[in-house]
């Protein structure tokens, strides 16, 4: 690819569970020793179930600490138990105190950083608390550099944290001169799907064949159809129900969609999982890791399409 | 009683566990079942609901009145989430920040503010399979929160004794999951025996045990990764209430739609066991089981 901007690949499936970080992985793998090589940097925008490190063979060189929302907190000592903050809060994050009669509480997991209740309390006994909400880590990785992160358990913002890394990440890859990142997204097509396609070049749907499948699939197509981002597909245990590939084929036909390749259901992926590796690495001629090397030379040349086009 | 199934990972079989659970409880119990996964709601592909009724899930957004707004910038000073912006001579309001929580509104001095609904979805109640109650609600593409419709699609319900509320949760450990989780008796963890199925899962313990929720995890896919998740779990002492191997026929079956107790009978009983086990870990007996 020329020298410019690297370009953004984005791995999304809808549906939880289809293989998205084990192709990452793999993919990661694929761009340092397929012919067509790609200086790489890595980003694992699932923020909430952070994998990617298990299989990056990573080690992290920098951790910082991500401040995401406040969250309000009574002072005992000024709170009077008028109520008038319960009567705003519209979360249910707002009790009688569990120790101390007469004044009230704020549950931190129910509290949605609104401040409705600072406003609404004539005593001003509220405040709102910055809240470290998870960190981020910059890692170095056999095949790049790596950005990641891991959100607290139970909290907002991961739209915002997957944002953040990504940032990260186009400095580096900037700095580097790298010419492509990755980005291994999460499930579902909320806010950290839509931070995590934002911007990018071309998005890979990781699809599996079966009914939640193809209603995922295209629930998530539908998502980056409305952010623009140019997209393709590939089937993953792709022999596990035929039908089910055969529909996605139809689907991506009717779609204007081109299916970049298919992965058969292979053990090759769980063992390589348990052992902490990309597939290649431990079982380079299997027939998953045959097939993940034909979708990244897909994948790449759509990439390599796509530039020209806006050339 | 209310039983949510989460997961932490995403695809380990929690719609597949709450579809057979309520299968299996119908038959001798009054089920609903609340797929609370509006971003990727898959519930309905397996129990078939007909639905009677469909509303919108909605957020409520500020609407400002022109002619009464002079600008003094109270509201933009208190929304956290920079949902408005004074341009020039007006201010904008941007939905998708918005998280409806009416601060805006209570807080202008000038009354100019009203709130309206802000369609960001939809709720879809209706019968399923063997008469379970069933409701879901679905995002509309691009939005970007769909915390709001859980809160919605619990409020709807109206818990009463005798009744087993089933609620699947969507995957990972945030906002959604919390919202779907909190208030529940009980919540299953389904995991798989993997380096990534363990990672997620202990995520979920930690909020379980914030939020003071009792669980217990069921093992998905035994065969295809190692012991490490029994291990853990013996170690805390958290119950194990099934093992479901990895078998290709379920696998299939599970991808056509059919819920696991259709693909095999036998798991009526193993379900019906394991919400004794749950019965006896929470001292309830809502159930006739």
């Amino acid at each position: 690819m020329t020298q410019q901007r690297a370009k953004q690949l984005v791995i999304l499936s809808g549906k939880g569970g289809t293989g998205k970080t084990s192709l990452s992985a793999a993919l990661a793998y694929e761009s340092t020793h397929a012919v067509s090589k790609f200086r790489t940097i890595f980003v694992d925008a699932d923020v909430d179930a952070a994998n990617l490190s298990l299989v990056l063979e990573a080690h992290v060189v920098e951790q910082h600490e991500f401040w995401g929302s406040s969250q309000a907190e009574i002072d005992v000592q000024k709170c009077t138990g008028c109520g008038s903050c319960e009567s705003v809060c519209r979360y249910d994050a707002i009790f009688p105190h569990p120790e101390i009669p007469g004044v009230n509480w704020i549950d931190p997991i129910a509290c949605d950083g609104c401040a409705a209740c600072v406003y609404a309390c004539p005593e001003v006994a509220i405040n709102m608390i910055p809240q470290q909400e998870g960190f981020w880590y910059r890692s170095e990785t056999p095949y790049g550099e790596f950005f990641h992160a891991e959100l607290f358990p139970g909290r907002e913002n991961s739209g915002k944290l997957v944002t953040l890394i990504r940032q990260n990440a186009r400095l580096a890859a900037d700095d580097h001169e790298a010419q492509l990142v990755v980005i291994d997204g999460p499930p579902g097509i909320g806010c950290p799907v839509i931070s995590a396609c934002a911007g990018t070049d071309l998005g890979l749907i990781v699809a599996e064949p079966g009914q939640a499948g193809m209603h995922d699939l295209q629930r998530v197509l539908g998502t980056l159809g409305h952010f623009r981002i140019p997209t393709v597909i590939c089937i993953n245990k792709a022999d596990l129900y035929p039908q089910g590939t055969k529909e996605i084929y139809e689907f991506a036909e009717t779609q204007g969609i081109e299916v970049v390749g298919e992965i058969p259901f292979d053990e090759s992926i769980p063992l390589s999982m348990l052992q902490g590796v990309p597939i290649q690495v431990l079982y380079p001629e299997s027939p998953a890791a045959i097939a993940i090397h034909e979708i990244w030379k897909q994948t790449v040349s759509k990439l390599i399409q796509y530039e020209k086009q806006n050339e | 009683m209310k039983i949510a199934i989460a997961s932490g990972k995403g695809g380990t079989g929690k719609t597949m566990v709450a579809t057979s659970l309520a299968l299996s409880l119908v038959e001798t119990n009054q089920v609903k079942l609340l797929d609370c996964d509006g971003e990727a709601p898959n519930a309905h592909l397996f129990l078939n609901p007909t639905f009677t009724q469909e509303i919108p899930a909605v957020i409520r957004i500020p609407k400002i009145d022109p002619e009464r707004c002079t600008l003094c910038g109270k509201c933009v000073e208190v929304c956290q989430f920079h949902a408005l912006v004074k341009v020039g001579k007006t201010i904008m309001v941007f939905p998708q920040l918005c998280h409806g929580c009416g601060s805006c509104t209570w807080n202008c001095p000038e009354g100019a503010i009203e709130e309206i609904p802000n369609p960001i979805g939809v709720i879809q109640t209706g019968h399923a399979l063997d008469g379970i109650d069933f409701t879901h609600g679905k995002l509309t593409l691009s939005e970007p929160m769909a915390t709001p419709i859980v809160r919605q699609l619990k409020k709807l319900e109206k818990s009463s004794n005798g009744i087993i509320t089933i609620l699947d949760s969507p995957p990972g450990v945030s906002c959604t999951v919390v919202e779907t989780v909190r208030g529940v008796d009980f919540v299953i963890l389904v995991t798989e025996p993997t380096p990534f199925g363990l990672h997620d899962l202990k995520q979920m313990l930690g909020i379980l045990e914030d939020m003071q929720i009792r669980y217990g995890v069921v093992i998905n896919r035994v065969g295809i990764g190692n012991a490490e998740v029994d291990r853990y779990l013996e170690q805390r002492a958290i119950p194990i209430l099934m093992r479901i191997p990895f078998d290709k026929e379920i696998a299939r079956g599970t991808a056509a739609g059919k819920p696991l107790v259709v693909i095999d009978p036998n798991y009526r009983e193993k379900f019906k066991d394991m919400f004794h086990k749950i019965n006896q870990i929470t001292d309830k007996s809502d159930g006739r089981s």
